[in-house]
């Protein structure tokens, strides 16, 4: 079970402080997948950034009862010098993960080959996309944060996630956010949008939809 | 504000020393390669410098009045500027370039600080041992007097210089201000640290004053474990504790804010 009770976060500015998060109330489930609809600048990232621990909230409490992955996003959080095993190496060692269980894993997932030997530095795009998905899905968690998933990669490596997320890994809980709602639609059990730092429930994913799209107009 | 944790304090410790250990090798990767002579630089760094500095003042023959070796002297001196100057100059600004890794919610800020404490510490204290070791071999340098007395000032001086290194690192997460206040103030810091004098060759009044100074209790510490009763030396361990204690305070404050403030991106 993961809990967020009154959650608030203020970042300064030249303006003063600005409230990006504003009274956030959210119980996500084991097994529930939960996406999370807003549009640029809404507070999604940092919403993310909350429910994984990354930030600390300004006020308002956060409980992990269940595993929570950090927030999944292609372009990475690497260590641009060291090559793509050695930032698998450092994962694993963060997350207390044997290193040469998940190897195989990788190799095969990424087909990196030889550039898994070579600094990430040197990466394509997609090459890197392909390795930040492989290094999260290495470590097993409960709950996988997704923010703005899977734009990037040809349709082979979207299939690839969406199998190793979606089908082998259906039992976990999900927390989706989202500008785009088609990928919400058709993986989410619930969603809620985010407008103003307010974060509102929805009866259905339908509905969440339909209040969003009033949104943008 | 209040934040709970469900993590027992064993549990929690076992995660922050598999944290510091990741960094660890993470951070000598990063800086020194696998190519080369690798992590040795880590100390072959701090080394070639005391050589140069030694070589310096060897060939500037200088003669002090006091009889004392000036191999030793330079070894003793400057190894100490190391534990204290090259611990703080690493830890400011350390957060920046190592934002990334804050994604991980087990990677807090002060990790960053400990693991870089950690490395320039250990690198101080090689090239301390190892080229005293070299020198002592090669006849240049007596062994010291009394190692107790030299392993508890070195204990004290990294405690100074962790100390310092969580002040001015926490306070650059706080202000840009500080890592441009820090340089120059180390340049000055520098020459009245007690590396390149022994406060006995001091007027009366003068020894009083720089006494004040921590980093002078230290040195002239390591240096009577050094050189016995061969050299008439002033400190106060007690001082210098205390300075550490309190900068170990003042620290620890300043990076647990800059951890509740910091903004991860990628």
């Amino acid at each position: 079970m993961i809990e967020l009770t009154n959650v608030k976060k203020s970042y300064p500015t030249r303006q003063g402080q600005r409230l990006v998060l504003d009274k956030i109330n959210l119980q996500v489930a084991k097994g529930q997948k939960i996406g999370i609809l807003g549009r640029n600048g809404s507070g999604k990232s940092t919403l993310i950034r909350m429910i994984s621990g990354a930030e600390l909230p300004s006020s308002g409490r956060i409980r992990r009862s269940i595993s929570v992955s950090w927030p999944l996003a292609f372009g990475g959080a690497f260590q641009q010098y060291l090559t793509g095993l050695d930032n698998l190496r450092f994962i694993c060692r963060i997350y207390g993960v044997d290193f040469k269980g998940v190897v195989p894993f990788v190799e095969d997932f990424t087909e990196l080959g030889i550039y898994l030997r070579e600094p990430v530095l040197h990466y394509s795009s997609g090459m890197r996309a392909r390795l930040a998905f492989a290094l999260s899905m290495a470590i097993e968690f409960d709950c996988f944060l997704i923010d703005e998933i899977i734009a990037v990669g040809d349709s082979r490596f979207h299939e690839k996630c969406m199998h190793e997320l979606f089908e082998k890994r259906r039992d976990r809980a999900l927390i989706v956010v989202s500008h785009d709602p088609s990928m919400i639609k058709n993986h989410c059990d619930c969603a809620y949008v985010l407008t103003a730092g307010r974060l509102s429930a929805h009866e259905s994913v339908d509905a969440a939809y339909n209040f969003y799209q009033t949104c943008l107009q | 504000m209040a934040f709970e944790h469900d993590t027992s304090f064993i549990e929690s410790l076992r995660i922050q020393l598999r944290v510091i250990g990741a960094l660890l090798m993470r951070e000598i990767v990063t800086r020194y390669g696998r190519e080369n002579l690798g992590f040795l630089w880590l100390f072959l760094e701090p080394m070639l410098f005391t050589l140069g500095v030694t070589a310096l003042w060897a060939g500037s023959g200088i003669r002090h009045a006091v009889s004392l070796p000036i191999v030793a002297f330079a070894v003793t001196g400057y190894s100490s500027v190391l534990l204290w100057r090259n611990t703080a100059t690493r830890c400011a600004m350390a957060i920046p370039p190592n934002m990334g890794l804050l994604f991980h919610r087990n990677v807090r800020v002060l990790d960053l600080f400990w693991t870089r404490i950690l490395l320039e510490v250990a690198g101080a204290t090689m090239s301390f041992v190892v080229l005293s070791t070299v020198w002592i071999s090669l006849g240049w340098m007596e062994p010291p007097t009394d190692v107790l007395r030299v392993l508890m000032a070195w204990g004290l001086l990294a405690w100074f210089g962790a100390a310092l290194a969580l002040v001015v690192g926490g306070g650059t997460a706080h202000s840009d201000m500080v890592e441009r206040i820090w340089h120059p103030a180390a340049y000055i810091v520098f020459p009245i640290s007690g590396a390149g004098f022994m406060v006995d060759w001091m007027p009366r009044t003068f020894q009083d004053a720089v006494l004040w100074i921590p980093m002078v209790s230290g040195v002239e510490m390591l240096r009577d474990g050094y050189f016995g009763s061969a050299v008439r030396t002033h400190y106060s361990a007690e001082y210098l504790a205390l300075c550490s204690a309190l900068l170990t305070l003042a620290g620890l404050v300043l990076v647990r804010e800059a951890g509740r403030r910091v903004e991860v991106q990628t």
